[in-house]
């Protein structure tokens, strides 16, 4: 009966947390839409924080989950920073990718 | 199922889908950390990013009009996508044989993390997070505090319509 359960180790939660980061990252490089790249950051930001929270319990220390928490206090700073620089944007101009953001070349 | 909702983030073409799909990941993210002995990081998951800021950013979409559905047939950079496989490929064997090498070489050092379920004391998680943040990362806790009263305080004023000052 317990053969059946899979107890998942540290690797495969870390291999985890790389898929789920390189998902992010791709879709940072892909998409066009700069809301759905930022929730590709938000993607990467929680792989991290899985990785903390794995290597916290393998080393047997709080201080990895307490660093989780103050990634997430930064997190959430973060969005509402980028997405009020999103809407003020999108405000002045439409229905725009990051493409057409080149106003500050050079 | 964490997968699925990451892949579904990047491979939707609706903006609204690609939210809804984040809160699928965000929430096995959470069930991972319960499966951890993270119970408080996992509340503050759920209610943080599933609660707030999923909400904001559905938010934003709704007020950006929600029928921006993104053509993702063309490609506006040439090879850009060939190049970014190829990027996240390289990306994800580096991490895997990072983390195939180094495995191993992780040698538990700390006091040990209390648990919920091995002790009789239902919060002890809480506890022992709480006394490491409120005594070895205080000023860490203050600085965070600093900087989400001026992420808010930049926002208010980002957001503010200009109004004519009378003088």
């Amino acid at each position: 009966m317990n053969a059946l359960i899979v107890v998942p180790t540290t690797t495969w939660y870390l291999l985890l947390s790389a898929a789920l980061f390189t998902i992010g990252t791709v879709g940072v490089l892909v998409r066009r839409n700069p809301l759905v790249m930022f929730m590709c950051i938000e993607l990467m930001l929680n792989a991290v924080n899985l990785t903390f929270v794995t290597l916290g319990r393998r080393l047997n220390d709080i201080d990895g989950q307490a660093i989780v928490f103050f990634v997430l206090v930064v997190a959430a700073a973060e969005v509402v920073v980028g997405l009020g620089i999103i809407v003020a944007i999108m405000r002045r101009r439409s229905g725009i990718t990051v493409d057409d953001l080149a106003e500050l070349k050079g | 199922m964490i997968i699925i909702g990451a892949l579904g983030v990047v491979l939707r073409k609706h903006p609204v889908h690609a939210a809804l799909s984040l809160v699928l990941t965000l929430f096995g993210i959470a069930v991972l950390f319960v499966a951890q002995h993270a119970e408080f990081l996992a509340a503050v998951q759920v209610i943080v990013y599933a609660g707030a800021i999923v909400v904001l950013f559905l938010f934003v979409i709704m007020l950006l009009g929600v029928d921006q559905v993104e053509n993702l047939k063309t490609e506006p950079l040439a090879g850009q996508r060939w190049v970014a496989g190829v990027v996240g490929a390289c990306l994800l064997g580096l991490l895997g044989a990072a983390i195939y090498t180094g495995a191993d070489s992780v040698i538990s050092r700390g006091e040990g993390i209390a648990s919920n379920v091995a002790g009789d004391n239902p919060d002890a998680n809480i506890q022992q997070l709480a006394s490491s943040i409120f005594s070895d990362y205080v000023m860490a806790f203050e600085i965070t505090s600093i900087l989400l009263v001026v992420a808010v305080v930049g926002t208010v004023l980002l957001m503010r319509r200009r109004t004519v000052v009378k003088s």
